[in-house]
């Protein structure tokens, strides 16, 4: 995530300093992402470092409040209006997980998938309820719609997720009863087959 | 523990005989309290709207117990079964099945005038029902004349009028669009927290995300739970 496009964006709105701008950033996202007080002021000291903003000062406490610059403008301009880059997907380790257990001998696949879809539906009761507390659908105030889209977003993909689960479930089942259909595997024919042999030579 | 509002001991429901059969429901036990909303997933064909009928007494279990505020419904008549499914029991459909020459608050009356209700009064309670749902002003509407979110209030002022504890609903989001789908969810979820219990079928996680427990059904047997069940709530099916 672009914590440096993040911050740019906050500060277009008015100057703040760093613990302020983690408590903005937070309200508008929840605590989906927490940011750490010590990575925002990293980010501003690069972004300084940059020109894409300018300390200018102190307030009565002491903390530097910094402020954008025409080239932050510019900066957070461009990112708006960039779609997020989907050249790489990011590594899933659910899709890896699942790769590996459908090919590594003496895994249980269907209990992966169970387990799985239990602990992604119990997330996504979460998001629904936090839904239902945040009432966002009529959301007044920008940063309560703002966290209601982000919790919309968390339910999305984990209804993507389980859907894909399901997916899974039926097409293994599928190629199980495919396997079956195509008759016993050899070894099995082997220890059937001499069986009326037997019988034969035993009349 | 409080007595569940609706209470299904090991049913079974056979369909067709011979090489034809079909078993629909294999040994079910499953149960729903007062004030819980509990969520039916699985895939096309594993029989969770065969559940559902069952728990309505819209069908019969080819065997087990289906107990609904403490009435057997397989021990009961067709009259009595009628008289619990207008009195004790709320059904909301994915196609809405409102009457279409009644206005909406003819519609959410009728169980109530059939059961015998003044129609006045009966009238008073459909009225306070669709205001309750959010749609007092379209009262003397024509279903027609409604779009299906409003058709789908209407359908469940209708399932819930009369005090009914126990709410029973059928994909009720399938028709409808993601935002008013979940106005209607918020409906039932809020029917359940006033104290009825309540049973949603739907293949949509999202939509089973607003239930309190999360019952998966496969080939007409639980295979999983999620939720705050303990292990009274759900009984494994005997072995075959």
């Amino acid at each position: 995530m672009s914590v440096k496009h993040a911050l740019l964006a906050l500060l277009e709105q008015q100057p703040m300093y760093g613990y302020q701008l983690r408590a903005e950033f937070e309200q508008r996202t929840g605590t989906t992402w927490p940011l750490n007080v010590g990575q925002v002021y990293t980010t501003l000291t690069r972004l300084e470092r940059d020109g894409l903003a300018a300390a200018q000062g102190e307030d009565a406490e002491g903390h530097v409040i910094y402020r954008i610059t025409d080239a932050g403008r510019t900066e957070v301009a461009t990112w708006f209006t960039t779609p997020v880059a989907r050249t790489q997907p990011p590594r899933d380790e659910l899709a890896i997980k699942l790769a590996l257990a459908v090919t590594v001998p003496g895994v249980d696949v269907g209990t992966v998938i169970q387990q799985q879809r239990g602990a992604t539906m119990k997330a996504l009761q979460d998001y629904t309820r936090l839904k239902r507390q945040a009432a966002g659908a009529t959301a007044a105030e920008p940063s309560d719609l703002a966290w209601s889209l982000v919790l919309d977003s968390l339910v999305f993909a984990a209804e993507a997720e389980i859907r894909w689960l399901d997916h899974c479930e039926a097409r293994l089942r599928r190629a199980a009863v495919e396997l079956d259909r195509r008759g016993p595997r050899p070894t099995d024919d082997a220890s059937a087959a001499p069986a009326p042999s037997t019988e034969g030579r035993a009349r | 523990m409080t007595d569940p509002v609706l209470r299904l001991t090991d049913v079974r429901r056979v369909h067709g005989t011979g090489a034809t059969q079909v078993e629909a429901l294999r040994g079910i036990s499953f149960a729903a309290y007062a004030g819980e909303l509990v969520a039916v997933m699985g895939p096309s064909g594993s029989g969770k709207s065969t559940l559902l009928t069952i728990a309505g007494g819209l069908d019969q279990p080819t065997s087990g117990a289906v107990v609904v505020e403490g009435a057997d419904l397989t021990g009961l008549g067709l009259d009595a079964r009628a008289r619990m499914r207008r009195t004790s029991i709320g059904y909301v459909f994915q196609g809405f099945n409102l009457i279409p020459a009644l206005t909406a608050a003819e519609n959410v009356a009728l169980p109530r005038e059939l059961d015998g209700v003044p129609a006045r009064t009966a009238r008073q309670e459909a009225r306070a029902a669709l205001e309750e749902v959010g749609i007092g002003e379209l009262a003397d509407r024509f279903p027609d004349d409604m779009s299906g979110g409003q058709q789908q209030r209407v359908a469940i002022a209708r399932a819930v009028v009369g005090e009914r504890r126990l709410i029973l609903a059928d994909e009720p989001t399938g028709a409808l669009d993601t935002e008013t789908g979940e106005e209607i969810l918020r409906l039932l979820r809020a029917r359940c927290d006033a104290g009825a219990a309540g049973v949603l079928v739907t293949h949509e996680a999202r939509h089973a995300a607003w239930a309190d427990r999360v019952v998966f059904l496969r080939d007409g047997v639980v295979v999983d739970e999620t939720g705050t069940a303990s292990v009274d709530l759900l009984t494994e099916p005997a072995a075959r």
